[in-house]
């Protein structure tokens, strides 16, 4: 009523989108740079200067939570609420929540960024954050599960769209394997412990750890791509019946996959077994949703050529598709016995975390952010294009460097002489690493200067812009 | 294995309540008309908020 318009038709509700977009951008230039720096830690440890804050064991953690949870994070806030609106012809639920989850969000990266340095951690993968922080992010994540189910609640659509499936499901499951993982008894203010104990700590971690890779990084990166890649091929899903079946597939099996990375540990043999079994189940449903996201292209493969946003979301399912073969590959115990541990692990993970997750993110901003700031495309699109490139060939530089790393890694552990002793001490196998960090590096670099490229674009994109308002569709339209 | 006490019956209530959640889904109908849906994101075009036919 503030405006005086007299056609008083609601607008969706973008305010969090657009700030979560630009956020997004803004923590994965940083998150990114962190990384690029502790790769040159791992080839020239020197560069830690000898400050504690610069040392590989602080920074390493500071840069998984800023890429996973600041960068991957802020652009499954801005997806999600985007897609949810969108796909339920219906304005967001509660705003003002909204707009917390989006400063609640920025606050925990932000103490994230302080006292990771500072060395208060947990000491668990992924879930480093002492429980003050912690305590936060539930109080976050219930806000976001509010604001997402409600307007599901208040859709005006009666058929759910499948992305908003991911999206629930991966709000659900990581509420669930947050407070699971990160109960611990507080003995002051920066310092806890578990709630667990040895391996059943171990157990819990990792459970968490897996599903976390499950249903952060996979479930909802999937709902992004059931919604942007039919949006910007301008074509329905090649199956809208198969994504049904992936997803239920999906998230029927995976929460048992864990165990995969306790193998050969004093985890009991049969629990690595099923861990094991799990995760081979899982190349059905991840290889079923990645051939039915590439086969919407089916007919239209010219607009891969035209379209770098387009590359930048196909490519990144071929990622997809590659690491979740190498996935379950690696989860066979006989192969993790020479995997485990060496740097082939590393390669895996970036070949999911800049293919898949980073690939798919960018394309979904790229698409987001024009239409956050009334523009009809991003400000340039041979700067998209340039970002593609030197952002795929980054990726390859790194999982190259990361395989042969990794192989000749577990060979020279393995290898013993006739008599049974090692052929190779442990700081042989550093030194015969050190070409592949350098490689890694550039690859890293070459990511990171794509991210460069893309924050300009965005900025140039956002500062010439202005936010219009877009109406929600009246029921007669949609009919 | 202690841990697998809190786990396992956490992991069974979990499949229980998918299952309800995807009985629910078939009885309200949501799998009826899936053809359809997977177009309809298209039908509307997201700048004007007006069905894309009308551009």
């Amino acid at each position: 009523m503030a405006n005086g318009s007299i056609a008083t038709q609601p607008v969706y509700s973008d305010w969090s989108v657009r700030w979560f977009s630009l956020a997004a951008v803004l923590w994965g230039v940083v998150g990114m740079a962190v990384g690029v720096f502790i790769a040159a830690e791992l080839a020239w440890p020197e560069l830690n200067l000898g400050i504690p804050w610069l040392s590989y064991g602080r920074l390493r953690p500071l840069h998984t939570n800023a890429v996973i949870f600041a960068f991957g994070g802020c652009a499954l806030f801005a997806s999600s609420y985007y897609v949810v609106q969108r796909t339920s012809q219906a304005r967001l639920f509660c705003p003002p929540l909204a707009a917390f989850t989006f400063w609640g969000w920025q606050a925990v990266i932000v103490a994230a960024a302080i006292t990771l340095p500072l060395g208060y951690t947990q000491g668990k993968e992924y879930a480093e954050l002492e429980w003050p922080i912690d305590i936060l992010i539930a109080v976050v994540w219930v806000a976001y599960a509010v604001v997402f189910f409600g307007t599901i609640a208040v859709r005006r659509v009666r058929h759910i769209y499948v992305a908003n499936w991911f999206f629930g499901a991966f709000i659900l499951a990581v509420a669930l394997l947050h407070i699971v993982n990160s109960a611990a008894i507080p003995v002051s203010l920066t310092k806890s412990y578990s709630a667990y104990a040895g391996v059943q700590d171990a157990m819990v971690q990792w459970w968490y750890g897996h599903n976390a890779v499950g249903f952060f990084l996979t479930a909802g990166f999937l709902g992004m791509m059931y919604y942007f890649i039919p949006k910007q091929a301008e074509r329905p899903v090649y199956s809208y019946r198969l994504s049904i079946v992936h997803f239920w597939a999906l998230i029927f099996t995976y929460m048992w996959a864990g165990p995969h990375h306790l193998h050969y540990t004093a985890l009991p043999d049969w629990a690595q077994s099923v861990g094991m079994l799990f995760s081979l189940v899982l190349l059905a449903p991840s290889w079923g949703g990645m051939i039915n996201g590439i086969m919407t292209l089916s007919g239209a493969w010219q607009k891969l050529r035209d379209d770098p946003i387009l590359k930048f979301l196909i490519v990144s399912l071929s990622f997809y598709g590659m690491s979740t073969f190498e996935g379950p590959m690696m989860s066979i115990k006989t192969v993790n016995a020479l995997s485990h541990y060496t740097d082939w692990t590393i390669g895996h993970v970036h070949s999911g975390a800049l293919g898949w997750v980073g690939l798919i993110s960018m394309g979904t901003l790229y698409f987001l952010v024009p239409r956050m700031f009334g523009q009809v495309r991003m400000h340039s699109t041979r700067a998209i294009e340039l970002h593609f490139w030197i952002a795929t060939v980054g990726i390859v530089l790194y999982i190259a460097a990361m395989w042969i790393a990794g192989v000749m890694q577990g060979l020279m552990w393995r290898a013993v002489n006739p008599d049974g002793t090692l052929v190779y001490s442990f700081v042989e196998s550093v030194k015969a690493t050190f070409p592949f960090y350098v490689v890694r590096l550039l690859g890293g670099v070459l990511y990171l200067a794509g991210m460069g490229v893309m924050a300009w674009n965005v900025v140039m994109t956002a500062t010439k812009g202005r936010y219009r308002p877009v109406p929600v569709p009246t029921l007669a339209a949609a009919a | 294995m202690d841990i697998l006490y809190l786990l396992v019956p956490m992991s069974a209530l979990l499949v229980l309540g998918l299952i309800g959640l995807f009985g629910w889904a078939l009885q309200t109908g949501q799998f009826d008309e899936l053809d359809r849906e997977g177009q309809r994101i298209l039908d509307i075009d997201q700048a004007s908020g007006r069905p894309a036919a009308e551009e």
